[in-house]
């Protein structure tokens, strides 16, 4: 991790307990009628990166939804904390859309979980908020309303609110799709960085992205929907993309995912 | 701009009030030209004032209690699910009586005095508060709720720091609604039974055949309207600051 000046350590880590494994077991759930997926097992290891690929539509946000709490899955469904404890609670979520409320300046909008849990909101949670966006790169831009910032920076606001909840557990839905290449390519690294050491399960449509970030990664694909063979990466993310050794597993992975899409059809 | 265009609107309607007058040779009792009523408007300027701040006392007093009551309604509706299912048909039904015919019995009930005016126009502007509001609280982002689960954040708090602000746009649809269609109730009000208001006035000047005071009641009537409405929406628009504008006729 770089060291960022002023940055002294614990008041400002990014997460305040120690990751843990989760483990998603025979898990179901209807969509429209029909089933999305059964009996579908995903395993996350403590402290590491699992990116979910595969095309719109097979269930990569609603799996990550089902474990957020966020929908009601099958009876039988277990989803279990490795270190025993609940899941409630010990989560960030970040979706596509930035979810910024429009009436709260960035850095309110940062401190919005400690608000919403009535926690007390002193100096340092303060100084915390601040830091974060300054580490996002909206350090001039506290006081700005969502609706003077861009869609990037907005969304920059939104990695910091993620971060400032510390959570051990971080949900992504897409985060980072819709923003330009460039803006894209930045907030991968900062995200990258800033959750190092949490459990981090990452839904992307994007395989660069995936490849880029994941220390593990598995393409979702077939209805009812399946994880197929996960691919465990090496090296230390966020990856060179200009890496010939990633350009081969990008153009294996995109062959595995052509191979879901045409199951699936 | 806006001013000049203001000003060029009213010189068109007495231009246009006045050729009507000269083309058509109506009789002097039945529209009065508007030089008679710019003289009505200055020489009973004491008398009109009078009774304006009696109207317009109804008015505002009628917008605190109608707002308060609609405002309280909609919260009671979202925060407790038996409110909503309970009240909500009473409220719609309601509408199907039309408020003037309440006009009688309210003066019945309360007597000639602020009272039934103040609930005549508390009563017109009590609906669209409440469903604006309402329907406001209803319309949540549905990814806000999901932020505020994840979150861990109590049900209240959700109402308090979410959908209430979130609803605030609508409920400012809701209030400037409710200005504009205030003075009505406060003048069916006073056609019922008053002994003091624009409303009594016009009626007390219509009975002497005095035009000219009715019609000068009625631009008083009609500017009260009018600059209500103008600061209520000044007023609204600095209240929710961050609600986005766009004009339909640039698209």
């Amino acid at each position: 991790m770089s060291v960022v000046p002023g940055a002294s350590a614990p008041s400002i880590a990014t997460i305040s307990a120690p990751p843990f494994g989760l483990k998603v077991h025979a898990a179901g759930l209807d969509f429209g009628g029909a089933p999305l997926f059964e009996a579908l097992d995903l395993a996350l290891a403590a402290g590491s990166w699992t990116c979910l690929l595969g095309p719109s539509g097979v269930g990569k946000t609603s799996l990550l939804r089902l474990i957020a709490g966020l929908v009601a899955p099958w009876p039988g469904t277990t989803v279990e904390c490795g270190d025993g404890g609940p899941l409630r609670g010990r989560i960030a979520y970040m979706a596509q859309q930035d979810l910024l409320l429009p009436w709260l300046p960035a850095l309110d909008n940062v401190l919005f979980g400690a608000r919403l849990r009535r926690e007390r909101i002193d100096g340092t949670a303060r100084e915390r908020a601040r830091w974060l966006l300054a580490r996002v790169g909206l350090g001039e831009k506290l006081a700005a309303l969502p609706a003077a910032l861009s869609g990037g920076q907005r969304q920059r606001v939104a990695l910091a609110r993620t971060l400032f909840e510390a959570q051990p557990l971080v949900l992504m839905d897409e985060p980072f799709s819709a923003l330009d290449a460039i803006t894209r390519h930045q907030l991968q690294a900062l995200a990258a960085e800033l959750l190092h050491g949490a459990t981090v399960l990452h839904v992307t449509h994007d395989p660069w992205e995936a490849l880029r970030l994941a220390d593990r990664l598995y393409v979702m694909a077939g209805a009812p929907a399946r994880l197929r063979a996960a691919v465990v990466l090496d090296g230390e993310p966020p990856r060179d993309v200009g890496a010939p050794a990633l350009a081969r597993r990008h153009a294996e992975l995109l062959a595995l995912l052509a191979n879901g899409k045409r199951e699936a059809a | 701009m806006a001013w000049l265009r203001g000003i060029a609107v009213v010189v068109g309607l007495v231009a246009i009030w006045q050729a009507v007058v000269s083309i058509t040779g109506v009789p002097e009792f039945m529209l009065p030209p508007p030089r008679d009523v710019a003289r009505a408007l200055v020489g009973d300027a004491a008398l009109l004032a009078g009774h304006a701040g009696v109207t317009l006392a109804e008015i505002l007093l009628g917008l605190l209690c109608g707002t308060a009551l609609g405002v309280a309604t909609a919260l009671a509706m979202a925060a407790w699910r038996p409110a909503r299912d309970w009240i909500l048909p009473v409220i719609v039904a309601s509408q199907a009586i039309p408020v003037f015919a309440l006009a009688p019995i309210l003066v019945l009930w309360l007597g000639f005095d602020l009272g039934p005016k103040i609930a005549m126009a508390t009563l017109i502007i009590y609906f669209p508060v409440a469903s604006a509001f309402f329907d406001g609280l209803r319309r949540t982002d549905p990814g806000h709720l999901d932020l505020a689960r994840t979150m861990g954040a109590a049900r209240g708090t959700v109402l308090r720091r979410i959908r209430l602000p979130a609803a605030l746009p609508s409920l400012a649809s809701g209030l400037r609604v409710g200005v504009a269609v205030a003075p009505i109730g406060a003048v069916v009000g006073e056609w019922v039974g008053a002994t003091a208001g624009l409303g009594h006035l016009m009626l007390h000047a219509k009975a002497r055949v005095e035009t000219p005071r009715m019609f000068a009641a009625l631009i008083v009537l009609a500017v009260i309207g009018v600059v209500l409405y103008l600061a209520a929406d000044r007023l609204l628009r600095r209240a929710v600051p961050w609600h986005a504008e766009s004009n339909p006729a640039q698209d």
